[in-house]
């Protein structure tokens, strides 16, 4: 345990951030999430050829569509976003605690242990041990691997923010959260269901797994990094520390009590249905604490998102963010899910959180990190990240439109009793669609990747520009 | 203590999660411990096993070949269960739900509105109630088509229904294209889904409580059963 000394906090001037953050792991956890998105991304993009009827590979049992569907979901959730928050965890909590993580072997054995959790799930699911556990796909033997993992996280980085003396920002409280959080929900949602109860109470059980991961794993650890991103990046701090407060303890509250909203009208008793959905309400309303907090900051600085590329993933982020919000709570209502359930509205719903908001905010994180961890000035082609966005962005915007269309004519179609091979023909043009938005998803991504290669290649003939900001405030200023 | 670590650490982390869980989980948990979970044992026992007796009849060879002790309780439970299993592993419970809604008209189009006590049973252990329907549900799929169609179908799903965008399972057959072990199975376990139904079965006019001509009158059954 190397901890700094307790006086390093009393002076902060004297602190060098060097000696806090590794940025190796930084970087290689990028890599490693960039690496998962391309792969989630392909096999996304072979399971709608699926639904064009177009596969590729039908004879091979390996690349059975079904099993990608799988690999492509948790690609997303375990190694995409998984690794970028860790990386940007690994960046942010040294800066807010003044102090290391507790140890960097630990570090490189975690990094490397949960990437053998995401290789071997990846493995797991093609070649056939699924476990029933929708985005708890892991297979059983894999589990108490990815538990362990967690714990070790958990210890890495509750060891600095417990020893930092003075208040808290709010950033580490979500953290923290977020950190018990974790472990719990993956530990209840892949064993419970499995071992210890079946039936409808498991779907209960399910249900609150799918959404605990949502809102108790990726939420916080998203909201806190926002928290500290956009005041540093804007050089301000945020609007309302006592909005964000209310913002945390909503979420903690009424988050977890939403599970069962995903089995609405299923044999699960319908007064905890009735409760789930007005929890989730209640959720909105907390989000829109974040969203207001991260607008009113934003005020007055509408150029930066002409200047700021992260900054202008931020907020994409966030208006899909608030549209995301708004529209579960309609979508959660018993009258939408009449509708709406079983149907491509909810996939849409589904890619524009976990992409359009949480992507898209790792990707903003990126895209102000990656120069200066490879050692670079700036970017290779700043030009190239408008590529990125602007095909990621509008990608996204028409695959949440035409899915969520989609939604609701196979869910008419379906109430109106229509022959079900004929629902899948109107279909067909919009899972076309789908497949054409989310190619050009895959082409942007190309192009950050092409980028980044570049500035690695070239980084120190690289001049300085306004897409790779050189700030580098010390955090604790903005914790008042 | 609202803004301390040990605060959100206690408070948030743990408390609030635990609640969720009570209210959430264990609630629905407790309703039904008094409802047996059903082993494979009893499923089988009360089983029909008709379907899989025709399997054995169709094809003889293979059916010796994979399931040497013939159509017994044993063999229809072990076929139960793989095919179970491959319907998890293959990730059919993804495009299949298994689950009639009472809305939308579902008990019209699939059967019967989803009762709590069928779900208690070691195979849907965890629940395969489902999210997303590519497919149609196939909680009452169970003698909805025959054997023949199946094995037709699993084989190249477009030649049964051309607008279909099931992927194909080539490895549920043999050389010869004759259904093996696991094809077997699965087609035993998708026959086996709803056959636990007084209705069964509810999509055709032949079997224990069939006749052509109940249909209609089943449905308006249905839609009172609780």
């Amino acid at each position: 345990m190397t901890a700094a000394s307790p006086s390093i906090s009393k002076d902060v001037s004297n602190v060098s951030l060097n000696d806090l953050v590794n940025e190796k792991l930084v970087l290689w956890h990028f890599i490693a999430s960039l690496t998962y998105v391309m792969i989630a991304m392909l096999a996304g993009f072979l399971f709608s050829l699926q639904l064009l009827q177009i596969y590729p590979f039908p004879e091979m049992e390996l690349f059975s569509p079904g099993r990608w569907r799988m690999v492509h979901t948790n690609g997303v959730a375990y190694g995409f976003i998984a690794n970028a928050f860790l990386g940007a965890l690994y960046w942010a909590v040294p800066r807010l605690t003044l102090r290391r993580v507790l140890s960097v072997k630990l570090s490189w054995f975690i990094f490397v242990a949960w990437q053998v959790v995401v290789l071997s799930t990846v493995v797991g699911l093609l070649t056939g041990y699924a476990q029933a556990v929708e985005w708890g796909e892991t297979p059983i033997f894999i589990d108490p691997l990815a538990v362990v993992g967690l714990i070790l996280v958990a210890c890495n980085f509750l060891t600095p923010i417990l020893k930092s003396e003075g208040p808290m920002y709010v950033t580490l409280w979500y953290f923290i959260a977020a950190f018990v959080w974790t472990i719990l929900v993956y530990a209840m949602g892949n064993y419970i269901p499995q071992f210890f109860v079946g039936g409808t109470a498991a779907g209960a059980i399910a249900g609150l797994f799918i959404h605990d991961l949502v809102g108790l794993f990726v939420t916080p650890l998203g909201w806190g990094l926002m928290y500290y991103f956009v005041p540093i990046l804007l050089k301000k701090p945020i609007w309302s520390h006592g909005l964000s407060l209310v913002g945390f303890w909503g979420l903690a509250f009424f988050y977890p009590l939403n599970g069962i909203h995903h089995f609405l009208y299923s044999p699960i008793p319908m007064f905890l249905q009735y409760g789930a959905v007005i929890a989730t309400i209640a959720v909105e309303l907390v989000v829109t604490t974040v969203v207001v907090n991260f607008f009113l900051t934003i005020r007055g600085r509408g150029d930066a998102l002409r200047t700021n590329m992260p900054i202008r993933w931020f907020y994409i982020g966030m208006v899909f963010y608030f549209t995301t919000c708004l529209q579960c709570a309609f979508q959660v209502s018993l009258t939408f899910q009449k509708i709406v359930h079983f149907t491509d509205w909810v996939v849409g719903h589904s890619h524009l959180v976990m992409f359009g908001v949480f992507g898209f905010w790792i990707f903003g994180i990126m895209t102000h990190l990656l120069p200066r961890l490879m050692g670079a000035k700036g970017w290779y082609r700043t030009a190239w990240n408008e590529w990125h966005f602007w095909l990621t962005g509008i990608g996204m915007l028409v695959m949440f439109f035409d899915l969520t269309i989609a939604g609701l004519v196979q869910g008419f179609m379906w109430r109106d009793l229509a022959v079900w091979e004929a629902t899948l023909t109107a279909s067909q043009p919009f899972w076309l669609l789908r497949t054409i938005s989310g190619s050009a998803i895959i082409i942007g991504q190309f192009f950050f990747i092409f980028n980044i290669l570049m500035t690695a290649v070239y980084r120190h003939s690289i001049e300085p520009n306004s897409q790779s900001s050189g700030v580098d405030p010390v955090a604790p200023a903005l914790a008042s | 203590m609202f803004e301390s670590k040990s605060g959100v650490f206690l408070i948030a982390g743990l408390f609030f999660f635990v609640l969720s869980f009570v209210v959430m989980g264990l609630l629905p948990w407790m309703m039904y411990i008094n409802e047996p979970e059903q082993t494979l044992e009893d499923l089988v026992a009360d089983g029909v096993i008709h379907e899989f007796a025709e399997l054995a009849e169709k094809f003889p060879d293979q059916f010796a070949q994979h399931f040497p002790d013939g159509v017994t309780r044993n063999s229809f439970a072990e076929a139960l269960q793989r095919g179970h299993d491959i319907y998890v592993a293959e990730a059919c419970w993804h495009c299949h739900s298994q689950q009639i809604r009472p809305v939308s008209g579902e008990d019209l189009r699939w059967g019967p509105v989803s009762h709590a006590r069928e779900y208690q049973n070691v195979l849907q252990r965890p629940v395969l109630f489902g999210t997303r329907r590519v497919g149609p549900d196939l909680i009452r799929e169970g003698a909805r088509h025959s054997n023949d169609w199946h094995v037709a179908h699993f084989h190249t799903p477009v030649n049964v229904v051309p607008t279909s965008v099931m992927p194909r399972y080539p490895w549920f057959y043999d050389d010869d294209d004759y259904p093996n072990r696991d094809g077997m199975s699965i087609i035993t376990y998708v026959q086996w889904l709803g056959s636990w139904l007084a209705e069964y079965p509810y999509y055709r006019g032949e079997g224990p409580s069939g006749d052509t001509l109940g249909h209609v009158e089943k449905v308006t059954e249905a839609a009172v059963t609780p």
